[in-house]
């Protein structure tokens, strides 16, 4: 019997296997949205959680397990950042760009970063991952379970809630 | 789709976002999870669902309330 096919059967030593397999992808992709690598950890475990509850809804014949895995990562990452609202800083872990910018980019990207965050949890995860990871809108639409065109709008609408949130504070980003 | 958001939609901001927060493309798992998976299994076996425990609060409280049904339940099983 296959792998999936065992998987899906229930046997553990056939999960293992596909946790070892793609633990380090799930996390990957987790990180990138949450850019936190302990809360990254945590959803992992918790995607692969999600993932062995519902093996009985995963067709080992028709089904690709990374992009079942990755669907699984990214609710499991949007709920993250529905709970984690307000509380977490993006980038925590990472070192941030040089700060030796003039005092008005200073406060403007200050003021971005908190924008980011204020974000509503849907644009932000598709903000995060069209203009900082550089995706394509339809890997993010796969990983999402959208349409290429939503995800479009997604990063639209998130684009025109940043500018509006820093043109209220009196900050001008413009088109170059 | 592989269009991305062009100078229209605000280029300044994008590279803005980009600087601020640099993407992590070759951000890497640093241990292995599967012993902290296997905690999470193990955690969940032992775990009494929700609507068990509801279950056998309404059942108490229903014999509470109404002892003259303790024999009609005894005699069902």
């Amino acid at each position: 019997m296959e792998l999936l096919e065992r998987f899906a059967a229930g046997d553990l030593e056939a999960f293992e296997a596909l946790f070892r397999q793609h633990q380090k992808e799930v996390y990957a992709w987790s990180v990138r949205i949450v850019r936190d690598t302990g809360a990254a950890e945590d959803l992992t475990v918790e995607t692969f959680w999600r993932i062995y509850r519902a093996r009985q809804r995963f067709d080992p014949a028709a089904g690709n397990f990374r992009a079942w895995a990755r669907r699984i990562a990214t609710n499991a990452a949007l709920d993250h950042l529905r709970h984690a609202r307000k509380e977490t800083e993006l980038s925590e872990d990472f070192p941030d760009a040089p700060r030796s910018d003039p005092a008005a980019l200073g406060e403007l990207r200050g003021h971005l970063r908190h924008a980011f965050l204020e974000l509503p949890p849907k644009y932000r995860l598709v903000a995060t991952l069209a203009l900082i990871e550089d995706e394509p809108y339809q890997e993010i639409a796969d990983a999402v379970g959208i349409s290429p065109a939503l995800v479009k709008v997604r990063v639209f609408r998130a684009v025109r809630m940043l500018r509006r949130k820093l043109n209220s504070l009196g900050l001008e980003v413009t088109a170059k | 789709m592989t269009d991305k958001i062009t100078d229209q939609d605000g280029t300044e901001l994008h590279a803005l976002l980009r600087r601020e927060f640099p993407p992590l493309e070759n951000a890497e798992l640093q241990r292995d999870l599967w012993p902290q998976m296997l905690r999470r299994l193990d955690a969940q076996t032992f775990r009494v669902p929700w609507f068990d425990w509801a279950l056998a609060a309404a059942v108490a409280a229903m014999l509470l309330l109404f002892p003259s049904a303790i024999p009609a339940l005894l005699y069902q099983l």
